[in-house]
């Protein structure tokens, strides 16, 4: 089929299986190979994306069904000038990677809860990540990263708070 | 790309007729929804099908609403839908509570209600609640020009291991409960896995009562498990132990706990063992009446 769908912002398309993975889509055929594969059955969350915002495993999804929607990997992350999103920004601040197999679905999950939760407690931010293993355990750094960017997002975030002078 | 997948072929239909006239065809598609089970079978290479049935545009499965007889449910309704829903947050909590336990949040945004019950895993995670809601399934087929619809209740739906009532040619629309479900009647669930998230369960317990006010007897119970039984099954004989009975009585929950073993046939399995799975399903049957009664068994067995 003549497949037809945006990609971190731009129009894409490409002749494909209907039933080919949209994680074999990204990787193969649009050569976007920052989303990795690695149980291939939805455990592990190292092929999340997110589909029209919402994340999904990339190896569970029929390319047929991204037709005519919004796909976000990880090379979207980042804005076109190179800057780094928040979220990622707090992951390498606070060392939230170590092989990094698992670093780009990590960040799509963070990004989508970042997203939707201005103030994720570590619980909220362990439930949204549980589908995301990493096996060099290193989960810690990383619920500091994401719990890092989202205050980062906060509005005034940026600017410097006045100190309060006490006479 | 793994398996065969580029060989696959589907059809997309927009309408629910066109998707039933394709079940009649004798060439028939499985049909797919969220794909969270089935491409955990593609990407193993147990392809079940060569032809498909995309069911995501089928704006006639999904939607919650309320209707005179109770929660119409379509069959599309993913469990990241019922854990937002304020419907369902008010008058079935539980199923929110259940959608919660599914794997992790980007399986909970694609799994659906009805390829749940459509695929019929006796480990299915919203069987148990659904049984002990007392729901029933809604399905759908092509008859000539028209379509016809039947309900079967849930606890006749699961006929065998991965087996269901459902003919070939009928698809499942929507999950209806009943208000006489939903109304006097208070559940509990719970899911026992390796872990939290991302677990197949071991065992999986919903319990649901309906309270006399006074003398505050239970009236009746519904009383269901997975992963206990080649499919999700109901715990009738433990059931009609606790009718009569005071929410708080030992002997009754001790009735009802003795009684188990007359409809749960657990199997020893790669996720656990049989004996495991007994003690624990009698476990969560004490520790499920008591939350819905309000004390704390003792946990001395």
């Amino acid at each position: 089929m003549k497949l037809r769908l945006e990609v971190n912002g731009r129009p894409r398309s490409a002749d494909v299986p209907p039933m080919k993975r949209l994680l074999d889509v990204l990787r193969d055929d649009l050569r976007l190979t920052g989303t990795k594969e690695g149980c291939g059955e939805g455990e592990c969350g190292a092929c999340a994306v997110l589909l029209d915002g919402e994340l999904v495993n990339s190896c569970l999804v029929p390319a047929c069904q991204a037709d005519r929607r919004a796909v976000t990997t990880v090379e979207g992350l980042a804005a076109p000038d190179g800057s780094l999103h928040p979220v990622q920004q707090a992951f390498w601040e606070k060392g939230g990677a170590q092989c990094g197999i698992c670093t780009p679905g990590m960040l799509v999950a963070a990004v989508a809860l970042v997203e939707r939760a201005r103030r994720p407690s570590d619980a909220e931010i362990r439930e949204w990540l549980a589908g995301n293993l990493c096996r060099c355990t290193g989960y810690v750094k990383i619920v500091e990263a994401v719990a890092a960017a989202a205050r980062a997002r906060r509005p005034g975030a940026g600017a410097r708070r006045p100190k309060r002078v006490k006479r | 790309m793994r398996g065969d997948l580029a060989a696959l072929e589907v059809l997309r239909p927009r309408r629910l007729a066109e998707a039933l006239a394709a079940l009649a065809d004798s060439d028939r598609p499985c049909p797919i929804a969220g794909g969270t089970d089935l491409y955990v079978a593609l990407n193993e290479g147990r392809a079940p099908a060569r032809r498909f049935l995309d069911l995501s545009r089928l704006d006639e499965l999904t939607g919650l609403e309320t209707t005179p007889s109770g929660l119409r449910l379509g069959a599309r309704t993913t469990y990241t839908e019922l854990r937002a829903s304020r419907l369902v947050r008010r008058r079935a909590p539980v199923l929110a509570e259940m959608a919660a336990s599914v794997g992790a949040i980007a399986i909970q945004n694609r799994g659906t209600l009805g390829g749940s019950l459509g695929n019929a895993s006796p480990a299915s995670d919203p069987a148990p609640v659904l049984l002990a809601l007392d729901a029933a399934v809604e399905l759908a087929a092509r008859d000539g020009r028209r379509v016809v619809r039947r309900r079967v209740p849930l606890d006749r739906f699961f006929i065998g291991y991965r087996e269901t009532a459902a003919r070939p040619d009928e698809l499942i629309v929507a999950v209806l409960l009943p208000s006489s479900a939903l109304e006097g009647w208070r559940y509990a669930y719970r899911k026992v896995g390796t872990r939290r998230a991302q677990a197949i369960s071991k065992v999986v317990a919903a319990v649901g009562l309906e309270l006399g006010a006074r003398p505050r007897r239970i009236a009746a119970a519904r009383i269901a498990y997975g992963s206990m039984a080649p499919t999700p099954v109901r715990a009738r004989a433990a059931e009609a132990a606790l009718a009569g009975r005071a929410p708080t009585s030992a002997a009754g929950r001790a009735a009802a706990r003795a009684l188990l073993a007359e409809d749960l046939h657990p199997i020893d399995d790669l996720r656990s063992s049989a004996d495991y799975r007994a003690l624990v399903a009698g476990r969560l049957l004490e520790s499920l009446l008591g939350a819905l009664g309000g004390f704390r068994p003792g946990l001395d067995d």
